[in-house]
């Protein structure tokens, strides 16, 4: 992946070092990169993908609103009006936290493609 | 007793028992339930999201590819928001908190995300808020089952109140009981007034919120002469409404009675009374009205009830439907008039800022020859069913008219290559609805074997208001010194060129221009079915001489309101018993 690609900005833990696991809150901002923006298709995409983990998710969409919707929500998710160029914020808590971000934030960067992760992340 | 105000979309009055129509056809009634019934109304919501998303799963597999990508996942959307706990949680939270039955919590939540989908930028995301509506509606059917009730089985006359009906809900209402509507949106010249209009039963609409004052079984008089609604009245004025009801039965029935009669003056000058149509089915209404043809068939109506364009058979069924429908009497179809304020597939297009100077009609038409072709081809297959003439809408140059003239001949001349029968003589003509058409009017005449005057956007464009904009609409009025001058003209160049001319806005539908526009010399007025009777009672009572005299007066006056007084006066002195 080039410009805009998952490694440049890492999720970052916020809140105290010293909290246990199932407390830690992880959060990034990513950026929607898809044509159409957050519709039918990616929206059902992030919320199959966010319903694997245990763990709370929030999104905002800070170019917009900035309201916290649930993640795992079909119609919230919608509600973002999120569009090509919006730039999200995905706040995880809980102790799959890290990973759900991680994996949310690829999905939105890669254009909600099809593929693997691994074909998202190849050159 | 209430008595709220807004805009008639038809005169009369109706007296009756109200139906609110929430989430298309279903009652939903506000009613506390006990703390018993809590567990009953839950379940009844687990019940019907678990039926819901069986039957989408078993339609969207039925249909297979048959059904679009984009459909499939829209309906992936759909099952994704049944199965959306916070969502559920909301609902089952109303029920609770609220002491109210599963439909109703169901009903109010959805329509919270409705009104949210509504407030969007994306037009695409507006069109959510029919997904939401349509997740609401499936859910209610589960909910309710059996305890539904549709429009089609009222057992009595009863009144209709909706925050908004669409054209298809709308076009639904003929041949229900449904005697009088009251809805919460609407401009006088949305595409549903002008619906309901063509349905001919009082109506006043623009009330803001009467969709949440009233529930089932209020009292309510519409009373669309006067514009305004009553709720719940009190005896003296129920019993006065009534009487006004009875009379205004009488009115329309002896009306009716003349639907055989031909349109004459009183010195036996032949005046034709066409319609304005949007669905093919109103041919036989507007002929058993007494119509003399189709003056008016607005196509573009065929995108409101199919997915993407309507395929040329299916658009050659509808105009050919129209065709035999009208029995022998001339159908004028005219050619897609989208964009504008009229969107529907073309919500994809990008947005424009000024849409009513914008890529609509013609232009739209020009610029997607495809679908332009494949209307033309229906429109010529279908003109052989019966007398059949093409007209393009807002042709404003000489080059739009010729450009989609010589694609009229592209398909004939494909379908004559196809072996397939067409009418080779179809009229080709314009609507005129433009200041720089009308004032090219002669050019146009040398070109053209028709011109149709399409009154509301000439008086739009000449006045330079868009009469959709409630800041302004004031100020839009076809009696305005400059419309009616540019009326003469056209007319007068028309006849002097022997070009059939005739005149297709709303203003041919109002009583209060008749005299006018015959007197200007018009032999051809094209409106919607419900207002033939009266034009033709109007006309059979004057003479063509006074209704010139009537013209020449009302060219004399130097603003809009001196033309409408002299107008209403002339008008109550022939129709003294008629509310205009």
């Amino acid at each position: 992946m080039t410009d805009g690609g998952v490694n440049h900005s890492r999720p970052q833990s916020i809140g105290n070092t010293g909290l246990s696991d199932a407390d830690s809150v992880v959060s990034q901002e990513v950026t929607v990169a898809n044509k159409e923006g957050l519709h039918a298709r990616p929206v059902m995409r992030f919320v199959d993908v966010a319903s694997t983990f245990s763990a709370s998710i929030s999104v905002f969409n800070q170019s917009g609103r900035n309201e916290r919707v649930d993640g795992k929500s079909a119609m919230e998710m919608m509600l973002l009006e999120a569009v090509q160029g919006s730039v999200l914020r995905i706040e995880a808590k809980g102790c799959d936290a890290r990973s759900a971000v991680e994996a949310l934030s690829s999905l939105v960067e890669s254009g909600f493609s099809d593929g693997s992760s691994a074909e998202a992340g190849s050159p | 007793m209430e008595i709220l105000r807004g805009i008639s979309i038809a005169p009369g009055v109706a007296v009756g028992e109200v139906v609110v129509l929430e989430a298309e056809v279903f009652r939903i009634p506000r009613r506390i339930i006990s703390v018993e019934q809590i567990d009953a109304e839950l379940n009844s919501l687990e019940e019907a999201i678990a039926e819901s998303i069986e039957e989408i799963t078993a339609q969207t597999k039925f249909l297979g590819t048959n059904l679009g990508r984009d459909a499939a996942n829209v309906f992936k959307w759909h099952i994704g928001v049944l199965k959306d706990r916070s969502l559920r949680k909301s609902i089952r939270d109303q029920i609770r908190k609220g002491r109210c039955s599963a439909a109703y919590a169901t009903s109010t939540v959805m329509r919270n995300y409705q009104r949210r989908f509504m407030q969007m930028k994306d037009p695409l995301l507006v069109e959510r808020m029919r997904d939401v509506q349509d997740i609401e509606r499936r859910l209610l059917r589960h909910i309710l089952g059996e305890s539904r009730e549709d429009l089609a089985h009222l057992t009595k006359p009863t009144i209709l109140v909706a925050h908004d009906l669409t054209p298809t809900q709308t076009a639904q209402l003929a041949g229900t009981r449904v005697i009088g509507v009251a809805l919460d949106a609407g401009a006088s010249t949305s595409h549903t007034a002008i619906l309901l209009r063509s349905w001919g039963k009082p109506g006043v609409i623009g009330l803001n919120d009467i969709s949440n004052r009233l529930s089932g079984g209020d009292t309510l008089i519409i009373d669309g002469t006067n514009r305004l609604v009553i709720a719940n009245p009190n005896e003296a004025t129920l019993s006065e409404y009534c009487e006004k009801e009875a009379a205004f039965v009488r009115f329309t029935g002896a009306l009716d009675e003349l639907k055989d009669l031909p349109a004459v003056t009183r010195d036996g000058h032949r005046v034709s009374l066409t319609c304005n149509i949007e669905f093919p089915y109103e041919a036989r209404i507007g002929r058993e009205k007494g119509g003399d043809g189709i003056g008016l068939y607005r196509t573009e109506f065929l995108f409101l009830r199919s997915e993407g364009t309507p395929s040329e058979d299916h658009q050659c069924a509808s105009y050919r439907e129209a065709i035999e429908g009208m029995g022998g009497n001339p159908v004028t179809i005219r050619t897609f008039d989208l964009g504008a304020d009229k969107y529907t597939q073309q919500r994809r297009y990008e947005q424009e800022r000024n849409p009513m100077l914008g890529l609509r009609s013609i232009r739209f038409s020009l610029q997607n020859l495809d679908m332009f072709k494949i209307q033309l081809r229906a429109i010529l297959r279908a003109s052989v069913y019966g007398p059949t003439r093409v007209m393009f809408p807002l042709i404003n140059s000489l080059m739009e008219f010729r450009q989609a003239k010589m694609t009229v001949h592209d398909a004939m001349e494909d379908l004559e290559e196809e072996g397939i029968p067409i009418d080779r003589d179809i009229p080709i003509g314009m609507m005129l609805e433009t200041p720089a058409a009308a004032i090219q009017v002669k050019e146009f005449c040398r070109e053209v074997d028709f011109i149709s005057i399409g009154t509301n956007d000439l008086v739009q464009y000449l006045l330079a208001v868009d009469r959709g904009n409630e800041q302004v609409s004031q100020l839009y009025t076809p009696s305005h010194p400059a419309v009616l001058r540019a009326l003469r003209d056209v007319v007068r160049m028309c006849t002097l060129a022997k070009v059939d001319v005739s005149l297709c806005g709303e203003m041919a539908g109002a009583p209060l221009y008749t005299m006018f526009l015959v007197g200007l010399g018009l032999t051809s007025l094209s409106m919607a079915p419900a207002n033939i009777p009266e034009i033709k009672k109007l006309i059979r009572r004057v003479t063509l001489p006074q209704a010139q005299r009537v013209a020449r007066k009302a060219l004399s006056f130097e603003t809009d309101r001196q033309v409408t007084n002299y107008l209403r006066d002339e008008t109550r002195k022939v129709l003294p018993e008629d509310p205009i």
